[in-house]
């Protein structure tokens, strides 16, 4: 059989094709059999981080922004002047922007215009975890959603996602805008998406999330969500408390005291 | 390679008009690698606005990709002749869309070079692989079948049998590249405009309008630069599938908009409002939006008249009143609608700046590029072909290009 040279190329491109084919079938194959053993697995849930944020303690100190300071030092979160670029980790917003659903009409109550801290849910169910298309950002045993920013694509998937405005994407290169750099905690480029991560590194060695160490009013309380008997339960279990748009079924780890 | 030498000859104007393109496209490089550089605030995207232009673009000429089922159903299900010449144009139409997607798609990556990491790191629960496979495979279908039927034609034999199932495969596989592009936005909890089961069967209609309208508008071109004619009956019949799709894409907008106003639950209607009536102050696209409805009423009126539907100026007019409707409406406001206001009840301004149009002009302009060698190629091989017993134009196909 006579070989042509067209039909060379066509066979060497197509035996490439081929190989290209079966090397990718074998990864999805490997890493979506290691995934459901992951899941699978049956973890008896006994951490679960969360915060529980009391509103009347946090109003008490007018124009405090402790925790945020406190969280942009240790994280290296860029202050970015233009608004439509800024990095948040954890910031506050109005009262009534923050829980639309709270009150309407007549009902003046006393807590409107109050600045209400936010940051990321660390949702039971995530949406930002489905969605993203590489498993940037994934939700850990113990209730943490976490990002790996050298993985993340900057496709902001999960932005849109997300239904509580959480994640902050860095349409420019953050570095320039540290005033201060913490040699400990990871910087990031430009093009990738971030988010607070309850501190996981300070979780890591028994501390608790810098935010919470800093507030000098004590509103926020961290603990671990699944224990009965810790702080935020015990809170939760004396005091109203709403999460944020619970009815998305996403399952938030902050609670707020109004 | 697979008679890429035919796109090697052509007249004077066709040289221009590719110099022409490539020069758009290096502007269009330049801003890229601009953008690549400061990074994607360069645009005019935000915080509270993180998908803009290249998103809805893409949405948009994802459409326009699938709409080539509207031709290729006819002609190899149902064997519909009339569509004999059209078809080829369709496929090549539906390859260019394709990979101009990839290309908005890969202009709004953060993070570029990591782009093999959705394959690297496949995630089924994520729609955004799903739309990988999904695009992938429908460019890797429509290759296979313009390759085979073309070189088949050329050849003068009847294409190899075993074509036929790609083909019908082809056929569902156009409705899934929408269907899983429009999931990408259904499936949101936060973003109540988007939530809504009408998303895919609206995409599909919106598709099936702007993409044959475009594939029209081609057809008369070509007939007036080359003579190339694919027959009056094969335009009526794609005239009256833009009529009805462009009638079921309204009726399905009416239907959205029902909703939303009747059960006037705020959060719903606070991104209608947006678009059609501005919110806190904000009007900048309320003009656009009207437009885009205006266009629609404009093109429904020319086509659901068959005699203005049939006439060669009329016809030409609705086509780009269709085209340009969807594009305002699915091309921008669709994806802008709904992230404003955003979650946190914030309005945010959002205007594609000078880079952002740039790149995706440049992305235009790498489609032209495409479908001008594409059909240079297709008509190059029919009248290599003599096609003596086809009805061919009284001027001799590609003449004018010589």
């Amino acid at each position: 059989m006579k070989i042509t040279r067209k039909d060379f190329l066509r066979l060497s491109g197509l035996s490439f094709l081929a190989g290209g084919a079966m090397e990718a079938a074998r990864a999805i194959a490997g890493r979506s059999s290691a995934a459901t053993e992951s899941q699978s697995a049956p973890v008896a849930q006994s951490v679960r981080w969360g915060m529980v944020v009391d509103l009347r303690r946090c109003q008490k100190e007018k124009g405090c922004t402790a925790c945020t300071d406190a969280c942009d030092a240790a994280h290296n979160v860029p202050r970015i002047a233009d608004p439509q670029h800024q990095v948040k980790w954890i910031w506050t917003q109005p009262y009534e922007t923050v829980f639309p659903f709270i009150q309407d009409g007549y009902a003046e109550q006393s807590d409107a215009g109050i600045p209400v801290p936010l940051m990321c849910n660390h949702c039971a169910s995530p949406p930002c975890v489905r969605v993203c298309p590489t498993q940037a950002t994934w939700k850990r045993a113990d209730g943490i959603v976490m990002m790996d920013w050298h993985r993340c694509i900057g496709c902001r998937y999960c932005m849109a996602a997300c239904p509580y405005g959480s994640r902050s994407f860095n349409w420019v290169d953050p570095r320039p805008a540290l005033a201060h750099l913490n040699p400990d905690f990871p910087t990031r480029s430009k093009g990738v998406v971030e988010k607070c991560n309850f501190c996981e590194e300070r979780l890591a060695n028994g501390l608790k999330p810098s935010c919470v160490d800093a507030c000098p009013q004590k509103a926020l309380v961290f603990g671990n969500l699944a224990d009965p008997n810790s702080e935020p339960r015990q809170l939760l279990r004396q005091r109203f408390a709403v999460q944020r748009e619970p009815e998305l079924g996403t399952g938030p780890s902050v609670y707020y005291l109004v | 390679m697979f008679m890429f030498e035919k796109a090697l000859r052509g007249s004077r104007q066709y040289w221009i008009w590719l110099f022409c393109l490539l020069c758009v496209m290096v502007v269009g490089l330049a801003f890229y690698l601009y953008q690549l550089h400061i990074g994607l605030g360069v645009t005019g995207m935000s915080r509270n606005v993180s998908w803009g232009l290249y998103i809805a673009q893409f949405t948009f000429f994802v459409g326009v990709a699938a709409s080539a089922v509207m031709v290729v159903l006819p002609y190899y299900l149902h064997d519909y002749k009339a569509f004999g010449r059209v078809t080829i144009l369709g496929e090549f139409l539906a390859i260019t869309a394709v990979l101009m997607c990839c290309l908005l798609i890969f202009v709004d990556l953060g993070q570029p070079a990591r782009v093999f990491n959705i394959i690297l790191y496949p995630t089924p629960w994520s729609l955004m692989f799903w739309d990988m496979i999904s695009l992938s495979g429908y460019l890797f279908l429509n290759v296979i079948i313009t390759v085979v039927t073309l070189t088949a034609e050329r050849e003068e034999v009847a294409p190899p049998r075993w074509i036929r199932p790609v083909i019908v495969l082809s056929i569902p596989w156009a409705v899934s590249i929408h269907t899983v592009t429009a999931f990408l936005y259904s499936g949101l909890p936060g973003r109540s405009f988007w939530l809504t089961a009408i998303m895919a069967p609206r995409f599909l209609a919106g598709a099936f309008c702007s993409g044959p309208a475009l594939l029209i508008l081609f057809c008369l071109i070509l007939r007036r630069t080359t003579g190339f004619d694919v027959g009056h009956k094969a335009i009526n019949a794609l005239s009256v599938i833009v009529t009805y799709a462009m009638v079921i894409n309204v009726f399905f907008i009416l239907v959205e908009a029902f909703t939303v106003l009747y059960s006037r639950i705020p959060a719903d209607v606070a991104h209608l409002q947006y678009l059609y009536l501005g919110l806190d102050g904000n009007y900048h696209l309320v003009p656009w939006m009207w437009l885009s409805v205006l266009l629609a009423a404009v093109a429904l009126a020319l086509l659901l008249v068959p005699s203005w539907r049939r006439n060669p100026v009329m016809l030409p007019i609705a086509c780009l009143a269709v085209f340009f409707s969807l594009w305002l409406d699915k091309g921008l406001g669709l994806i802008v609608g709904g992230f404003v206001p955003s979650p946190l009840d914030t309005v945010t301004t959002y205007t594609p700046t000078l880079p952002e149009w740039s790149i995706v002009l440049g992305i235009y302009a790498i489609g032209a590029l495409m479908i001008t060698v594409f059909y240079k190629i297709a008509l190059a091989v029919h009248e290599e072909i003599g096609e003596a017993d086809v009805h061919v134009p009284a001027v001799p196909v590609g003449t004018a290009d010589r």
